[in-house]
């Protein structure tokens, strides 16, 4: 074999693999206030800050992924946890772009804040070119969160009834500890256990801190997780009834404990515990 | 009714558009059926504690079993879906309503066929919440509450896909949604019987899916107006 056939032939083969492996079969951008995430720079960040848990593939087997409990998102299932659209549909950019921004406490997942806000767009539309389902489909239309009710003991007491009736405290335990008698059954989409909020631990919660975050849960459910969406089956007013509830079973000094604690004080015959055998009710 | 109405009038068009073609088109009446049976041990199905949810506890005087390898009198094989996997033409669109009910805490049925785009409506009849949660992969997947008393779930499937469907809050609930990209599918009786029916003549791939074990396929040439009997075995391991 000369010199120049072997040249041919290993230019050929670099070819070849160049052509058999391609980035990922279709152009991604993103698109957040005023920013446009490209591809191209979010593949190299991606590379350097992501690649570790998430893998190369995006599929959440990356080399750190093993010893990860929670597990890495798979980005090929195009499944996510904190979003504003309705259960079983696409985030939006912005949702993707403040899971980056905020992480995800209780995980391994940090906050992404010291990246600049382009580099975060930028790894959004990288994420995006992992799922065909990008391709095809739109994001869902953003749940609509309506003014906030005021923060009243009736509020409270009707929240609370509610959390009885909707049966939340069957993971999240009659006084909210993540101890209801499913807890301990519960496994994500890809069978790994998984453990019901614990609100009386006083950490933040995932999908953001305010009310409202706290509201958009209920309708959007937590996808992967057992989570499920109560948008076709709860009512705006009595949803903000179960936020104001939820608040007094936080450690937190709130509003609501503040008027939740005032209230038992005065009328501790007539509150009745949360589970199997009881109302709920005053 | 009126939708009767409306179906037996639609049906009258579409025979004379079929009888107005020209070319007569080949009769769409031969028969697939069969049994489909096991051999080895299955495994002994465990009987369901309810407890956690008397509400659902009360509504079975003996434990209801789990229905994983579930089995009938001579070997039968129950819960297998049997398909028209490939040949034939494209299926029309199917106009009845596939319906999954949540009763006493379990599925029924326990594994539910459709057809990619049919309407597929989930009712609670139960006096607890249950989350419905199908745990998609090429679909999407998503995860509702439906307590007690609410409105069915109105839904449909778009891609072809077996579906794990479990509940959250009742663990040992579990189904399968098999969307079928065929109008001719059929789920095993106690008996482990089934029967495709209205087919027109030519090659088929049919077939049986059983959660467990899998996949079977057969080859199965119609020629006229006749009832070919295709049967599978699938072999039963104890655990």
């Amino acid at each position: 074999m000369t010199l120049n056939k072997v040249l041919v032939t290993v230019a050929l083969g670099a070819t070849i693999l160049l052509t058999a492996n391609p980035p990922s079969g279709f152009a991604q951008d993103s698109h957040v206030g005023n920013l446009s995430g490209s591809e191209g720079s979010g593949k190299q960040l991606y590379r350097r800050f992501c690649v570790g848990c998430h893998g190369p593939q995006g599929d959440g087997n990356g080399e750190n992924a093993p010893w990860i409990d929670p597990k890495p998102r798979d980005f090929t299932a195009a499944t996510f946890k904190c979003r504003s659209t309705p259960t079983g549909t696409l985030p939006t950019d912005d949702d993707l772009y403040h899971a980056i921004q905020r992480g995800f406490v209780t995980t391994n997942m940090p906050s992404w804040n010291p990246l600049t806000p382009q580099q975060r767009a930028d790894l959004v539309a990288y994420i995006k070119t992992f799922s065909p389902r990008w391709k095809t489909e739109k994001p869902g239309p953003p749940i609509h969160i309506p003014a906030e009710t005021a923060v009243t003991i009736e509020s409270i007491l009707h929240g609370r009834e509610l959390f009885q009736k909707m049966e939340c405290w069957k993971c999240h335990g009659p006084e909210g500890h993540g101890d209801g008698p499913s807890a301990s059954t519960l496994t994500d989409s890809k069978d790994n256990p998984i453990h019901p909020y614990n609100f009386s631990t006083g950490s933040r919660f995932k999908c953001g801190e305010t009310n409202q975050d706290l509201y958009r849960i209920f309708m959007t459910g937590v996808d992967g997780t057992p989570m499920p969406s109560f948008a076709d089956v709860i009512q705006p007013n009595d949803a903000w009834d179960l936020v104001h509830f939820l608040r007094t079973l936080q450690v937190l000094r709130t509003q609501e404990s503040t008027l939740w604690k005032k209230y038992v004080a005065e009328h501790a015959a007539e509150v009745k515990p949360i589970g199997p055998n009881a109302g709920g009710g005053r | 009714m009126r939708t009767e109405l409306f179906l037996s009038v639609t049906g009258v068009v579409l025979l004379a558009t079929a009888v107005g073609a020209g070319s007569p088109a080949p009769p769409a009446n031969a028969t697939i059926s069969g049994k489909v049976t096991y051999t080895g041990t299955p495994p002994k199905m465990k009987p369901i504690d309810m407890a956690k949810e008397p509400s659902c506890a009360k509504q079975h005087a003996t434990p209801v079993l789990t229905e994983n390898v579930a089995t009938g009198p001579e070997n039968a094989l129950q819960f297998v879906v049997v398909y028209i996997s490939a040949g034939g033409s494209q299926a029309e669109p199917s106009t009845q309503v596939a319906r999954y009910d949540q009763k006493g805490c379990q599925y029924l049925p326990h594994v539910l066929p459709m057809q990619t785009g049919q309407v597929l409506q989930i009712y609670n009849d139960d006096q607890t919440s249950h989350n419905i949660h199908p745990l998609a992969k090429v679909n999407p997947e998503w995860n509702k509450s439906q307590p007690a008393g609410s409105q069915p779930i109105d839904t449909k499937y778009e891609k072809p896909e077996f579906i794990p469907v479990k509940c959250n809050i009742h663990p040992w609930m579990h189904g399968y949604f098999v969307v079928l990209n065929t109008s001719h599918y059929a789920v095993t009786g106690q008996d482990g019987a089934f029967s495709l029916k209205g087919l027109p003549p030519g090659k088929y791939t049919v077939s049986a899916w059983q959660e467990q074990y899998g996949a079977q396929t057969q080859e199965v040439t119609i020629t006229g107006a006749e009832t070919k009997t295709v049967n599978f075995t699938f072999k039963a391991l104890p655990y």
